[in-house]
């Protein structure tokens, strides 16, 4: 396998495993796979983008999928009549005092000299601000919970097409990485990482309990889709006699069709994320990231703020993983946030760059769907394994038992010695960067 | 008067008590963060799971010795089976640092490539305990509930408000001393300990000095591993042991060893007390403490709290981002080990 | 044959030669000195035979020994103390810490030896409880010459001792050199105060471009016109 062709017999190798799927569980089977695979793709692009151009161990993937997430929900969902007349004008006071409060703050931070007094200030703004907030914040939320709990109690969102929230979850990412960015880049590289590691912990609990906003662990269920629903197909004239022209079971073809719509869809964002990206790492912006990469004390010497550089990176990142978490929503066509956990938002992400291979965006994309691949499939092998391995014991012995039971466990042991292995044997990733030294 | 008695009883219910045993927990686990940050220099983030890979062998350990009829009296018998957790857990780190931190060692990687290889073990360790214990709680506390409890109390002082000491609780703050005491002595008074300092202070000239490395790293994961299965044993004790908490658990501790300034243990201790207290204080309802405390009018409708409990993390999270922007290097910058 | 000499050594870090065919001796009891202009590969020859850098050519002998391949570690064994010219103490430790640092390979009772540095450094004793990171710049390099001095080293070796200290500091600690010389041990140092080290030294080492310039007592050097006119300032 030379330099050259290796990326293509990856690539071939990736798509034999998908192909491999269809051909024992079926299409249908095949393409939730690989849609799942493209969010995964996208997620890694996004991670490589700070860590493959600009060395950031960014911890709190799941916080901006997280909120990826969200933003499709108040994008998409319609807005809710009655919770809004409840309780929608406390929300949106409270919202604007939180403006207000930060721009005093601000002022304070700005117009007050350094020292105790300035300090002082801030804190007593803070907790003033607090109290007022709360005053109308409280009250609005309670009303707004309460109204019609089961089914709603929540504001809902704008109404608007899901696919827009793509974008907005892009934006929103990127703003929450920019305050985290501008508190802990320029320090220790151990502070981003723990920085984000908190702001991702505290998304997620934000997602869990604010009922009025997102139903808490309720769930939102039922968000519009950007394709079809199966049921509305079936009914479709021209659906039905192409499924009758290609002599298909009409349930199954719905359910497969509206997922290569979505196939199409994400492989669309990917391309196109996979585009920029590979034109911004070969544009002199690029080529300066991995400069101050690989030595970031002369590229401070060279006069390059480095700090500002690694927030520009660490933003855009940010960016495409919260593109990637509204698709997933999307996906999902629910939001729930007990799904959000760190083991699979962050640090399943960072296997896939790591073995993908960091600073390549193809390695990545490889990366994401490999490895996205494992991850859904681990859970039917692994219990497959288990099943075979303690074949000859009786059906009631408990270590059989208790090894099935806990077969989904073993992915978990897999993926960190996948991380491990390759991390120490070929750290450079399975598509290594083009021009990069490193080691 | 009476009343006053009886809002200072309640806050050492349910904030002071509470956040003593927290914070000691925390602390400990702080330790060892510091520990390998000073002589590793990586925040390991496999630390939590350490915690609790720990905690489940003195669990599984506890059950042996229950189901042979064992018992330590009025104290949990998790105790007794603290050295045999300690040690599996000592076993395990030594293996992971042959097998993985050592060759990035030789190699002076990168203190982010040390990190992503500690995330590499955390979900080695998490799979592990997934596959021996499951994810579900466990319960493994026995012997005497409480020291005394709000019944006895109410009876001895005749209060509305009560104060009710668990055994876990002492044992926690208990422990922790010890613990501690023992870990300053041998840092700042035996051979071993000044040589671990030497080295985490200046490597250098610790090697120009004769101090094997390769000893002195061992050393940190052994005591490590010690402070680690004792903190997640003392937490478990006190609430439940559920493996995803203890991953949860990680952010505290990394703020608690930042906020104190990491490597410096003095700093990790005062760091775990600072978050326990912010966390309990800002989540604790007032309410009842203003109406004992405040004339009637002035007392709020709500429950008084600040904060719902569902965002403690975001307490430490919050400490975390001020002394990152006012002091970066923590409160008790300047010193290490 | 000198007591410790680096002979014909040839080397550098990995890239272009630093030091060529460049040769270090000293005695025991007596002081050798290295001087030079910036860059001339003083530090890396006094790296070189403390076996900080791998030689090309040419080879480190102690004492008839050939100590060439060892690692520093192995040197420090074998009776050589080093003292680096920045974060030459360990800052967080107390001063007698740091002496028991640099006795940490003797197996054997060490106070006798502390007394003696104490005896040597009287401030030393003073401060003894204090962390050595908040010393005056001189005090620091006392400790770090103490803390070489705590193994009982046959050759002590220096890296700029002076540096960054006051001319009154910088006599101070050259008599107390001097001192330690006579109690039998070899010292070398690289000093950027040509001058006054030339004034102490009993062997003087003029290295240009990693090369032996000039080779003299240095009394003789002291005298010499051209190594005053291009080295000494006149």
């Amino acid at each position: 396998m030379t330099e050259t062709n290796r990326p293509y017999i990856l690539y071939g190798i990736a798509a034999l495993l998908l192909l491999a799927n269809w051909y024992f569980l079926g299409l249908n089977s095949a393409l939730f796979t690989l849609n799942f695979c493209l969010i995964s793709a996208v997620m890694a692009l996004g991670v490589n983008i700070q860590w493959g151009y600009a060395g950031l161990f960014n911890v709190g993937i799941m916080g901006f999928t997280a909120i990826g997430g969200l933003c499709a929900v108040l994008v998409a969902y319609p807005p809710i009549q009655e919770t809004w007349e409840a309780g929608g004008s406390g929300v949106i006071i409270s919202a604007l005092l939180l403006l207000v409060a930060v721009a005093v703050c601000v002022v304070i931070y700005r117009r007050m000299p350094k020292g105790s007094a300035r300090m002082w200030a801030l804190t007593a703004a803070v907790i003033v601000s607090f109290f007022i907030i709360r005053h109308f914040y409280a009250p609005a939320v309670a009303a707004i919970e309460s109204t019609n709990a089961a089914s709603t109690g929540f504001l809902g969102g704008l109404g608007l097409p899901i696919i827009l929230s793509w974008m907005v979850g892009g934006v929103v990412a990127a703003g929450i990485a920019w305050i985290v960015g501008k508190i802990a880049l320029g320090l220790r590289s151990d502070y981003l990482a723990i920085a984000t590691l908190g702001i991702s912990e505290i998304i997620v609990a934000i997602v869990k309990n604010e009922e009025w906003l997102n139903r808490g662990v309720k769930n939102v269920i039922g968000l519009p889709r950007p394709v079809p629903f199966e049921v509305n197909l079936q009914k479709e004239q021209w659906f039905i006699d192409l499924a009758s022209r290609l002599d298909v079971n009409l349930v199954e073809f719905s359910s497969i069709f509206v997922k290569l719509c979505y196939t199409c869809l994400f492989a669309f964002v990917l391309l196109l994320i996979l585009y920029l990206s590979e034109k911004a790492l070969n544009s002199p912006w690029g080529r300066m990231m991995r400069a101050i990469r690989d030595n970031e004390v002369s590229a401070n010497a060279m006069g390059k703020n480095v700090t500002r550089r690694h927030l520009q990176v660490f933003i855009l990142g940010s960016a495409v993983v919260g593109i990637a978490g509204a698709m997933l929503t999307t996906l999902d066509g629910q939001f729930t946030p007990t799904s959000y956990q760190p083991l699979r938002f962050t640090f399943l992400i960072w296997v896939m760059v790591i073995v993908g291979g960091s600073g390549n965006n193809w390695g990545a994309v490889l990366g994401g769907i490999v490895i996205g691949f494992f991850w859904l499939q681990a859970e039917p092998i692994g219990i497959w394994l288990m099943d075979s391995l303690t074949a000859s014991m009786a059906d009631d012995n408990p270590l059989r038992l208790h090894l099935i039971e806990s077969a989904a466990h073993m992915r978990l042991i897999v993926m960190g010695l996948i991380l491990l292995l390759v991390l120490r044997f070929s750290p450079r990733g399975l598509i290594p960067e083009r021009t990069g030294r490193r080691h | 008067m009476e009343s006053l008695i009886n809002a200072v009883v309640l806050l050492l219910n349910f904030l002071v008590v509470p956040a003593l045993s927290y914070g000691s927990q925390l602390a400990l686990g702080a330790l060892g963060v510091t520990l390998i940050y000073s002589v590793l220099r990586f925040s390991n983030f496999a630390h939590g799971e350490t915690m609790a890979f720990g905690t489940m062998f003195v669990i599984l350990a506890t059950w042996l010795l229950q189901s042979w009829g064992v018992s330590f009296g009025p104290l949990p018998t998790a105790l007794l089976a603290l050295p045999v957790g300690c040690i599996a857990t000592i076993l395990f780190v030594l293996a992971t640092d042959r097998l993985v931190y050592k060759h990035y060692r030789e190699h002076k990687a990168t203190n982010v490539i040390f990190m992503i290889a500690s995330v590499g073990v955390m979900f080695v360790m998490n799979g592990i305990i997934r596959f021996v214990i499951g994810p579900e709680d466990q319960q493994f506390f026995d012997g005497e509930r409480f020291i005394f409890n709000a019944r006895q109390f109410k009876e001895w002082t005749g209060l509305t408000e009560a104060l009710a000491i668990r055994t876990t609780q002492v044992i926690t703050v208990v422990t922790a001393i010890i613990v501690v005491a023992i870990l300053f002595w041998f840092l700042n008074r035996t051979r071993t300990g000044k040589s671990m300092r030497a080295y985490s202070d200046n490597e250098d000239l610790a090697l120009l000095s004769g101090i094997d490395p390769a000893h002195v790293v061992r050393i940190a994961w052994i005591i490590t591993a010690i402070l680690a299965t004792i903190a997640g044993t003392l937490y478990g004790l006190d609430k439940s042991f559920k493996p995803f908490t203890y991953l949860q658990l990680l952010l505290p501790i990394f703020a608690a060893a930042i906020v104190g300034g990491v490597g410096n243990p003095v700093g990790a201790i005062a760091g775990g007390f600072v978050i326990a207290f912010s966390e309990i204080a800002l989540t604790f309802a007032y309410r009842k403490f203003f109406a004992y405390t405040l004339p009637d009018f002035l007392v709020p409708d709500g429950l008084a709290q600040l904060l719902s409990t569902d965002y403690k993390f975001a307490v430490s999270f919050v400490i975390l981002v001020v002394v990152l922007l006012v002091k970066p290097t923590g409160l008790f910058s300047g010193k290490t080990l | 044959m000198s007591f410790l000499i680096g002979e014909n050594m040839t080397g550098g870090y990995g890239g272009a030669d630093i030091l060529t065919n460049c040769t270090i001796g000293v005695e025991q009891g007596e002081i050798a000195v290295i001087v030079g202009p910036n860059g001339a590969g003083k530090s890396t020859a006094m790296k070189a035979i403390f076996g900080m850098l791998n030689l090309r050519e040419g080879k480190v002998l102690m004492d008839g020994e050939d100590i060439t391949k060892l690692s520093p570690q192995a040197r420090v064994y074998k009776g050589m103390g080093f003292v680096p010219q920045t974060s030459n103490v360990f800052t967080s430790m107390s001063v007698e810490e740091n002496l028991e640092m640099g006795a940490f390979i003797r197996e054997d009772d060490i106070s006798e030896t502390m007394h003696q540095v104490f005896d040597l450094f009287p401030i030393l004793k003073e401060k003894r409880n204090q962390p050595a990171g908040e010393l005056s710049g001189g005090q620091r390099q006392q400790v770090a010459v103490g803390r070489a001095l705590m193994t009982r080293p046959k050759v002590l070796m220096l890296d700029e001792p002076t540096a960054g200290v006051s001319p009154i500091v910088m006599d101070e600690l050259f008599d107390r050199i001097i001192e330690v010389a006579r109690t039998g041990i070899a010292i070398l140092m690289v000093e950027q105060n040509a001058k006054q080290a030339l004034n102490i030294a009993d062997k003087g080492y003029v290295l240009v471009q990693g090369e032996n310039r000039y080779t003299d007592t240095g009394k003789a050097l002291m005298e010499n016109p051209e190594v005053r006119k291009s080295f000494l300032g006149g």
